[in-house]
């Protein structure tokens, strides 16, 4: 048994390993056909809001969006109340004076019937949309849309950012969200995106006539849209210069609920399109996002049970001691011989060497200054507590096909 | 669409590098472990064959001249890195079990010579012989070690030599048949001659042993099992 599980650690390492320089390697790689796209391309461009019970925060997200930079007669904006009980629609429609604002209400139906709603509407070329919890900065589109000259690129996704992290959740999410942009940057330079997020994603209005609107998805559309693009061989860029401003969930019952969410759409979205695991015709998004993505989430679970293994084990020895023996007073003496220099404890430390360096490189290009922040501390001290919270609920609600709500 | 084999073939190079890397480093480490083990058993061995020179010279000498270099604290310390070394090696690793049975060897000599010591000069050192197994059946035997540890910490000139009764060294396999221990009885101690099998706990030990009831504070290692 201890044989098994430690060929099984090592594999994991090995994996995790592999994809950490994998990431390194391609940041580091230079780019040779993908230079900076040019600043001149203006078409029409529709951002959808769909908004349920956003009364709060939809007022911002439309003020941020009559702020861009970007001629009047071509920006058009979509908001699309799906049924709210609170007053989001006359909120809206009390802002649909101030430009090309169309504002629409549908019965409760789900965030991907009002996003189709707004495409089938919309005579733009490019359409975008935007959560209603979520700000964009004045030149994130002129930065996105050069992308789209780019060949076969058919949606392309912005750098998203916290918005105002104040609690301790939503100082780690900043962090999380920080290396998120990192990562992106890679994976787009791999073509390998796999979720055009809510918050800012541009697609060209042609792509869905071509291979459809917006679906269920599990309550993930926006990740069912990418695996959809990235089937029909058509692809998605990232634009780390465009930001995007979101809130995130403040408390550890929202974030959860979110994250099962997102964990969730993720596994059942890759179920739906397995053909894509190591699949070379699909090429990166099908030998490496993928079958990285789940070879994590199982990773994840070999240490954290592995963690709460040797915890118990060292409890329950500490019990036992306890009984039989009392409490035993004394400083711990250190002796370097009993430095734990073990072949997994030493791997162990390179991946933690390698994912400190991913995250400051992070920092250094979103933040333009690589050090090491409260932020990232928290990031570092709680992220592996609570992630496994949601990996594990959404794993069995995979597993078991319970599928879970928006709300 | 495409995708970069050379860049995951020089990826899957570099990790298999890391990976051999860790090994390599992780095993010369091992070895320099197994050298620091060795080197402190010899100097023991030294000390103990000093001590029965010290001792044969004894004959002409008094009491008071005969120092007792073995300190308990150096067995001690041998101990927990072969513990140490068993842990990181398993218990089936060859250089372990010849470590092991030089380390029980170096237990039994200076056990006699403290015996040999006390019948001179009536120094009088409270001695613990204990036998234990590594086999999963024996629960107690990891109760016992906590006990014998606690023991040891609150009095420091207690000696307590540990013994594993599978060790296949014919040493040891006469002092349990000296002592009559069988296997089925574990853990096991021998104080003052006498036998006792299965967990003693601090109080059992304590009314065995009344010197031990005072209690005085020193350092904290750890007994074998």
């Amino acid at each position: 048994m201890a044989l098994y599980s430690s060929i099984v650690l090592y594999i994991a390492l090995f994996f995790g390993l592999y994809y950490q320089i994998f990431l390194l390697v391609t940041f580091f790689e230079k780019e040779e056909e993908k230079k900076a796209p040019k600043n001149t391309y203006e078409p029409s461009v529709t951002i959808i809001v769909p908004c349920f019970n956003e009364a709060k925060t939809v007022a911002k997200t439309v003020q941020s969006l009559l702020k861009l930079n970007y001629p009047k007669e071509k920006l058009f904006i979509t908001i699309v109340d799906d049924g709210s009980s609170d007053t989001t629609y006359e909120e809206a429609r009390k802002m649909s004076h101030l430009g090309n604002i169309t504002v629409l209400q549908q019965k409760n139906s789900g965030k991907y019937v009002a996003l189709n709603k707004g495409i089938e509407l919309s005579q733009s070329e490019i359409v975008g949309c935007l959560d209603a919890d979520s700000t964009v900065h004045p030149d994130t589109l002129r930065k996105m849309l050069p992308y789209f000259s780019r060949d076969r690129v058919v949606a392309v996704t912005p750098a998203m950012k916290v918005h105002n992290p104040e609690t301790i959740l939503q100082k780690i999410q900043n962090a999380e969200y920080n290396i998120g942009i990192f990562l992106k940057k890679i994976m787009g330079k791999l073509d390998a995106i796999h979720v055009t997020p809510g918050p800012f994603s541009l697609f060209k209005k042609t792509i869905f006539d071509e291979i459809g609107y917006f679906r269920h998805a599990h309550n993930t559309e926006d990740m069912e849209i990418a695996f959809r693009i990235q089937h029909h061989h058509y692809k998605i860029a990232n634009c780390p210069q465009g930001f995007v401003y979101t809130i995130t969930p403040p408390t550890l019952k929202k974030l959860y609920k979110q994250r099962v969410r997102w964990t969730y759409g993720f596994l059942k979205n890759a179920m739906d399109y397995r053909h894509m695991f190591f699949n070379k015709k699909y090429g990166n998004i099908g030998t490496l996002t993928l079958p990285f993505a789940i070879i994590s989430v199982v990773t994840a679970f070999l240490v954290i049970g592995n963690s709460i293994y040797n915890f118990s084990s060292s409890v329950v020895e500490n019990i036992e001691e306890y009984m039989v023996a009392g409490v035993t007073f004394g400083w711990p003496s250190f002796d370097i011989f009993f430095l734990n220099t073990s072949s997994v404890t030493l791997l162990t430390f390179t991946m933690l060497c390698s994912s400190l360096s991913i995250i400051l490189l992070a920092w250094k290009m979103v933040e333009g200054k690589a050090r090491i922040t409260k932020d990232i501390f928290y990031f570092i001290l709680l992220y592996g507590f609570i992630a496994p919270l949601w990996l594990a609920k959404a794993s069995w609600n995979a597993v078991t096909s319970k599928a879970v709500s928006w709300r | 669409m495409e995708i970069n084999k050379k860049k995951y073939i020089l990826v899957f190079l570099i990790t298999a590098g890391i990976f051999a890397v860790a090994f390599i480093v992780s095993n010369y480490i091992n070895n320099k472990r197994y050298e620091v083990i060795k080197t402190t058993a010899d100097k023991i061995s030294i000390d103990i064959l000093s001590l029965e020179t010290q001792f044969e010279l004894f004959q002409e000498s008094s009491c008071a001249s005969l120092t007792n270099p073995v300190l308990s604290d150096e067995i001690n310390a041998l101990a927990d890195r072969l513990s140490y070394a068993e842990n990181q090696r398993g218990i089936n690793d060859d250089d372990v079990i010849t470590l092991k049975k030089y380390y029980s060897l170096l237990e039994i000599k200076d056990y006699l010579v403290m015996k040999k010591v006390d019948k001179r000069c009536d120094v009088n050192p409270i001695s613990i012989l204990y036998f234990y197994t590594n086999d999963e059946g024996c629960d107690d035997c990891a109760k016992q070690g906590y006990v014998l540890t606690k023991l040891r910490n609150d009095h420091p000139l207690l000696r307590i030599y540990s013994f594993d009764y599978d060790l296949d060294l014919n040493a040891i396999k006469t002092l349990t048949a000296i002592n009559k221990i069988p296997k089925d009885q574990l853990p096991a101690l021998v104080i003052d001659g006498k036998t006792y099998t299965k967990f003693q706990s601090i109080e059992d030990i304590r009314k065995i042993v009344p010197e031990l009831s005072a209690t005085s504070t020193a350092s904290t290692t750890k007994i074998q099992k």
